[in-house]
């Protein structure tokens, strides 16, 4: 173990960035140096997680602990497991990617874009690692202002209808997610996730608790019919501000869902499994058939998502070692690879100043190192072997034959519709005849560009070829969220089977006499 | 029973504040308009605030045991006299009061506020009574003093006319409660029996009392004269209105819910009140364009939200309560701080006077941030912790409906406060308009109240600690 606190580190040096920032007079050159070397040191203090995380404990490590609210039984504390490590990787890299790629997007308050850019890191590190319910409620909700206003402040024309739409949904989401938690606790006892878990709450509890933070899960993830507010929110969203949205706002839906749902809800997950696979296989395909007929290029990726994040709801409700190891994977891979695929968006949107497919057709001859990335973020977008996104959604693919070939063969559409809607948009991109002569002049990627699309792409191929290690680094937490369901449902089985056997006694007794009297 | 003066010391330096600002009106010159605004007031006002934290800890009883000192009553004068220091440095400055009628206004406001530090302490109905008529009539004096403006007028009149009845409805209830249980004191009357069946006449009578208070709080049927009297009167007397009283009436409600167990009638009418004005008030929100009027339905519903902690009926949920009333008034005084400060010529400021605030104040548009973030209860500020505390002392005590009902409405809350972060910090102003200038002072207080309002999020309980134990004074 680490001698000092890594994850209170992680989360408060963003913060006393952000308020550094409003504090002190700064050029604004020098506002995009210090959030880029703030994000800098940031990576470079989330290296100890690295070194000392310890792979074959699936519970939480790195622990921290300190009463809050006494009175209430708030606590500080902080955890980190396989699954919430990757995600927090993921924030803190994204940092000084996002801060470069708004280098020149951002003309207009630099200083309150990059103050909204730390804070939402810091919001996104916190959610990760929270311990507690309060504070977990804490982080997810403190992540919605910085987001609105990267929306409502920098985003495109519709930007005041985008932004409302997206608070409004998120929030009143989760102001039943609030209930649940307050629920929990009395239910409970206690606000601390890892007590929470270990908990085996009645069914018809457990109905309730579900469904209330299933709709907020829902909607951040979003599932099929909460998605409406995502395209609106992506298109209008600044390219910095849609990266740091697929990659990880999203993925705080799922997290939910495996994190809280599962674990704690577990008769309730099972009841409501059905439904729950059914609204993925709907995602997968309503997402895929709707980005198939966008022009937008942000509204496709936006579509994808939809799409990707029903292979994620799908693989954790299989309930098997594979579908949630599955979901894992494509939460860490979506994140990297639509990520990255705003970003290119943002590139070329700065070039041709429309994100329409029509307008930016044909780069092909003019700038083959950006259609040299958009090609392997492309391909990577809809499973190509070898490349990092393969891995989740063959793994979610196998579990689902594994539990239903019915479930597998509907599902399969879905993965060639990704194929299908990537491939025309690649395709038009690189090779299209452009429909006006613009276009020609445009300078390839800079070296600006090159540096943050190039760690992406390095970890695209890199996980496409080496899965083992992240792999191993999910496994044993996804396996222990697993057993507590399984461990507590089993429980309930056996309950039920207890007593449902002595009705069948007492009913047999009932008919006995009846039997006899005729 | 002796009468221990050091217990008291708190409403003395107020009455001095008083004294001195009735020396002012009379020394100052009718015919002038010389009268430059008590610079003094604002200092005046923390000395009390000094007395009244040093005094935190009294503990005792005055008057045959009419007039109590305790924890409850300690907190809550602390919190009005926080409240008026920084009322008074609005008020002062309100410039739609004559300047030779200044040092009068001032003073009704100082004796209302001086009412409410009564009304903290009393334990008496009929000593609350007195109490709270203290405070109402200076304050239906002062509601009209808007540069004879007509609709001021019609403010003050509402006000005055819907105080009588409501009062004239407690004095009532009073004699009914006396009747059927024989005495007024609290704490006599939390021995007696409150439920319908045993006792009907002294349960009608304290349903009358409540509607004393309710008129206070701007509850649910009593919440009609809210939005029209803060669009009415000045902006500056609207943040005392809006502000200082729901402490008054807050504190006694707390003390009065040591009657209400969870489970008796009365409660379950309270609780259906609560669950009625969180809703009206907010629905009735929406669709406003004037800010004072949007801030009068909000606080229709903040009262909704603070009966949680009352019909809870536990320490914790008695602390809740008196910790949201302190919350309720930074986070209300900051929006209404805004308010005074947006416009120049007084008038009342809609949505689109905040346009492009973000550029011509910065101060302005983040204090109204943090307000408005707090109204809606989102974290990390003070809101959010105190609406945690409500909601889950109400669930605990089997009001799972209402905390439904609480959450549900913060969802459709947060469209009319996140309009004034809207408005504030993406829309541009339309033409070049003017740049508030703050003085020193001004800015200090709106840095406290913001500053504030985020320590008690991240770090409540300290102060929670002291709410609680406010609150546990009181239950048997």
């Amino acid at each position: 173990m680490t001698s000092y606190p890594v994850l209170t580190t992680l989360i408060f040096v963003p913060l006393i960035a952000a308020f550094l920032l409003l504090v002190l007079p700064m050029q604004q050159q020098t506002v995009r140096r210090f959030t880029l070397w703030t994000g800098f040191i940031e990576i470079a203090l989330s290296i100890p997680l690295l070194n000392h995380f310890n792979l074959s404990d699936g519970g939480f490590q790195f622990v921290e602990h300190m009463p809050w609210v006494p009175q209430w039984g708030l606590s500080y504390s902080l955890g980190l497991d396989g699954i919430s490590l990757l995600m927090v990787l993921l924030s803190v890299l994204l940092l000084p990617l996002t801060v470069l790629c708004s280098w020149t997007y951002i003309g207009k308050r630099i200083k309150e874009f990059h103050f909204c850019l730390l804070l939402m890191t810091s919001a996104c590190v916190g959610v990760f690692v929270a311990m507690d319910l309060v504070l977990f409620y804490v982080f997810w909700e403190a992540m919605l202002i910085p987001m609105y206003l990267l929306i409502a402040v920098w985003g495109g024309p519709e930007k005041k209808y985008a932004s409302i739409k997206f608070f409004l949904y998120t929030l009143a989401g989760s102001t039943l997610l609030l209930a649940a938690i307050v629920a929990l606790y009395y239910q409970g006892g206690t606000f601390s996730i890892p007590d929470l878990l270990t908990q085996h709450f009645p069914e018809n509890f457990q109905i309730w608790v579900f469904l209330a933070m299933a709709i907020a899960f829902a909607i951040k993830v979003p599932m099929f019919p909460f998605h409406t507010w995502l395209p609106a929110a992506h298109v209008q969203a600044p390219s910095a501000g849609s990266v740091i949205l697929a990659s990880v706002l999203l993925k705080m839906g799922t997290y939910g869902f495996l994190r809280f749902c599962l674990p704690m809800c577990p008769d309730a997950s099972q009841f409501f499994a059905p439904a729950m696979i059914a609204i993925s296989v709907v995602s997968i395909i309503y997402g895929g058939l709707v980005a198939l007929g966008q022009n937008d290029i942000k509204r496709i990726i936006a579509y994808s998502s939809v799409a990707h994040m029903g292979f994620v709801t799908l693989g954790i409700f299989l309930f098997n070692q594979q579908g949630a190891e599955g979901a894992v994977m494509v939460m860490l891979n979506h994140g990297i690879v639509t990520g990255a695929l705003f970003m290119m968006v943002g590139v070329i949107y700065e070039r041709s100043h429309s994100r329409e497919l029509l307008e930016n057709m044909g780069l092909g001859k003019y700038m083959p190192a950006f259609m040299g990335f958009f090609g392997l973020f492309a391909l990577s977008s809809f499973g190509f072997p070898g490349l990092n996104s393969f891995v989740g959604e063959a793994l979610v693919l196998i579990a689902a034959f594994a539990e239903s070939t019915k479930i597998g063969l509907v599902v399969i559409p879905g993965a060639l519709l990704a194929a299908a809607y990537m491939l025309r948009m690649g395709i038009k991109m690189a090779w299209g005849r452009p429909a006006s002569p613009q276009g020609k002049g445009w300078a390839d990627l800079n070296v600006r560009e090159w540096a943050y699309l190039l760690p992406m792409a390095v970890l695209v191929i890199y996980i496409g070829l080496a899965p083992g290690l992240t792999l191993k680094v999910i496994g044993p937490s996804v396996d222990r969220m697993l057993q507590l369901y399984k461990s507590k449902t089993e429980h309930t089985a056996q309950v039920e089977r207890n007593t449902t056997l002595r009705p069948d006694v007492l009913a047999l007794a009932e008919t006995q006499p009846t039997g006899k009297g005729e | 029973m002796g009468f221990d003066i050091a217990l008291v010391l708190p409403e003395l330096a107020m009455l001095l504040v008083v004294a001195l600002l009735f020396a002012a009106t009379v020394m100052t010159r009718k015919d002038s308009e010389s009268f430059a605004g008590a610079g003094w007031l604002p200092l005046g006002a923390l000395v009390v605030l000094a007395v009244s934290l040093a005094s935190l800890h009294g503990k005792g009883e005055l008057f045959s045991g009419t007039y109590r000192v305790d924890m409850l009553s300690q907190f809550f004068k602390a919190a009005i006299a926080a409240g008026f220091v920084f009322t008074s440095m609005i008020v002062r400055r309100n410039k739609l009061v004559p300047g030779n009628d200044r040092p009068d206004y001032l003073m009704l406001l100082a004796i209302s506020a001086w009412g409410l530090m009564l009304m903290a302490s009393a334990v008496d109905l009929i000593t609350i009574y007195v109490a709270m008529e203290i405070s109402s009539y200076s304050l239906y004096a002062a509601i009209p003093l808007r540069a004879q403006d007509r609709h001021a007028a019609e403010a003050g009149i509402k006000y005055i006319m819907f105080g009588a009845l409501a009062t004239a409805l407690a004095l009532y209830g009073y004699s009914w409660i006396l009747a059927g249980q024989h005495t007024g004191l609290i704490m006599e009357l939390a021995g007696k029996e409150w439920s319908w069946a045993q006792s009907p006449m002294a349960c009608i009578g304290l349903l009358l009392f409540l509607c004393g208070l309710f008129f206070k709080l701007a509850l649910f049927p009593f919440h009609f004269w809210c939005p029209d009297v803060y669009q009415g009167t000045s902006n500056e007397t609207a943040a005392f209105a809006a502000t200082m009283p729901k402490l008054g009436a807050a504190a006694v409600l707390v003390r009065l819910a040591a009657l209400l167990t969870p489970d008796l009638e009365i409660t379950h009418v309270i609780a259906a009140f609560t669950a009625v004005s969180m809703t009206l008030g907010n629905l009735s929100a929406l669709t406003q364009k004037d800010l004072k009027r949007m801030l009068g339905y909000s606080s229709v519903a903040h009262a909704g939200y603070l009966g949680l902690g009352i019909v809870s009926g536990t320490a914790g949920g008695l602390g809740a309560a008196a910790f949201y009333a302190l919350v309720y008034l930074l986070m209300n005084l900051a929006c209404f701080w805004v308010v005074c400060q947006v416009t120049e010529d007084g008038k009342n400021p809609t949505y689109s006077s905040l346009n492009g605030l973000y550029k011509r104040s910065p101060m302005l548009a983040f204090v109204l941030a943090v307000a408005a973030f707090a109204l809606v209860g989102l974290p990390p500020t003070a809101g959010f912790m105190g609406k945690l505390f409500l909601l889950t002392s109400a669930w605990g005590a089997g009001y799972q409906w209402l905390v439904i009902v609480a959450v549900l409405n913060t969802a459709i809350a947060i469209y009319y406060y996140l309009s004034l972060v809207r408005h504030a910090y993406t829309e541009e102003a339309d033409e070049a308009e003017v740049r508030p200038t703050l003085g020193a002072g001004t800015k200090l207080a709106g840095a406290v109240m913001a500053v504030s309002i985020l320590l008690l999020g991240v770090m409540a309980s300290p102060v929670y600690r002291l709410a609680v134990q406010a609150g546990s004074g009181l239950l048997p």
